[in-house]
């Protein structure tokens, strides 16, 4: 597996506090990553960090096998939208690519152009004008002409309304179809990672608590329920994720690479949203110190 | 040329139900041998799904025998799984529609009707087996 994003021990600080401490991932290439996890667990700084707009405290990250600070030649390779996808009011749409055209070492103008005029844009508009799905699809845009080998997106669809974030996220994939590019995006939304993510990683605490190919974690996981019983009773190759006990009752997601034999169980497939919820929570129970205040950081 | 729809709800995985809408418009006569399925990012484009999705499902299609790529021009339905022509099928859907209606306006309800449906497949075909 070749990394387009890889960490080591990373960490920045701010004053006295770490909005991300020891973090390591790795991330393949190729693929559509889902980055999920509740705030303030460090996603946006792990983004910024691997786009070269923040600098590491501790630890080191590779992104393509350079440092993001290399120089425009490595900043040239990375497409990146940061949250709230920001574009700048006062300057029109064409103005916006002709400003691409010139910072870029490689930029597609042809395509700028082509995807401008399928979204419906007037070049000669003011960028603040827009609808926030427009502005959405022009920073997308900006992204996509200086032709990136790894696209980065912080929560591009979080403040998007439904429609707007399909046609989103329906740009986004043609892009990835026809291009190949590999792309990480943070979201809260997993329905929309559901379509779109064929890898995912869940970070809590600055900590990889689950990452892999979706199809196989979707395959290696289980609902199990049947009569009570102690987590002690299952067997050493069922890790147990999440459980629940009523005075009759067990309820467990297990991660597994082994069938299910014992038949006193109903089993059942988990889902994307039942795979990142149980993680968070686990995360959670195991370590609440690390809990941070409801939307503290961001 | 077909277009695909997807079911979030449904819990089968999306390349399935691509594969199985496929099927179904093998089975109904809409695709037939030299018929394009739509390209990768014109599925991407409208479901707004990961390409390698699609792919998978058109690599599973392609080693069931029914499609098959043509380098540079998409991919291709190269076998059929409709056995009756289509006025048989035709002729057997409407008579399954007067079927429902009759069973609809007798008081059921759609799950006493798929009961009803399946308790008869089901009868049916264990006695052809045995």
């Amino acid at each position: 597996m070749t990394a387009v994003l890889e960490t080591e021990g990373l960490g920045k600080q701010y004053g006295r506090k770490w909005a991300l401490h020891d973090c390591t991932v790795a991330i393949p290439e190729g693929k559509v990553v889902g980055l999920v996890g509740p705030n303030g667990a460090g996603k946006s700084t792990l983004l910024n960090l691997a786009v070269g707009l923040l600098a590491p405290t501790s630890g080191t990250i590779e992104v393509l096998g350079g440092r993001p600070s290399d120089g425009p030649s490595q900043l040239g390779r990375i497409g990146f939208v940061a949250q709230d996808t920001p574009t700048y009011e006062g300057m029109s749409v064409a103005k916006h690519l002709r400003m691409g055209a010139w910072l870029n070492p490689h930029w597609d103008s042809e395509l700028a152009e082509r995807r401008i005029k399928q979204l419906g844009l007037d070049p000669r508009q003011k960028a603040g004008s827009l609808s926030g799905g427009q502005r959405a699809q022009l920073a997308l845009v900006l992204a996509l002409a200086k032709i990136p080998e790894i696209l980065i997106l912080d929560e591009p669809v979080a403040s998007l309304d439904p429609l707007a974030r399909r046609e989103f996220l329906q740009t986004l994939m043609e892009v990835v179809a026809e291009h190949g590019v590999s792309v990480v995006l943070s979201s809260h939304l997993i329905a929309d990672l559901e379509r779109v993510c064929d890898y995912l990683i869940v970070l809590v605490a600055s900590h990889v608590q689950l990452s892999g190919d979706v199809s196989a974690l979707l395959a290696s996981h289980y609902h199990l329920s049947g009569p009570r019983r102690d987590r002690s009773a299952l067997p050493a190759n069922q890790a147990v994720i999440e459980e629940s006990h009523t005075d009759k009752q067990s309820v467990f997601m297990v991660r597994t690479d082994d069938p299910i034999l014992d038949p006193a169980w109903t089993v059942k497939p988990v889902t994307l949203d039942d795979l990142v919820l149980g993680y968070m929570r686990q995360a959670r129970e195991a370590e609440p110190l690390h809990r941070p205040g409801l939307g503290v950081l961001r | 040329m077909i277009e695909f729809q997807l079911d979030t709800a449904c819990g089968v995985a999306t390349y399935l139900q691509l594969v199985q809408q496929v099927h179904q418009a093998l089975r109904l006569g809409l695709l037939e041998p030299g018929d394009q399925l739509p390209t990768a990012q014109q599925v991407v484009a409208k479901l707004a799904i990961n390409p390698n999705t699609v792919l998978k499902a058109y690599r599973d299609l392609e080693r069931e025998g029914l499609v098959r790529p043509r380098p540079g021009q998409g991919t291709f339905v190269v076998a059929s799984l409709s056995h009756t022509d289509p006025d048989t099928q035709a002729r057997l859907l409407s008579s399954m529609a007067r079927w429902l209606r009759s069973a609809r306006s007798a008081g059921l309800g759609p799950d006493d009707i798929e009961a009803i449906y399946r308790t008869a497949f089901r009868n049916y075909f264990a006695e052809g087996v045995a």
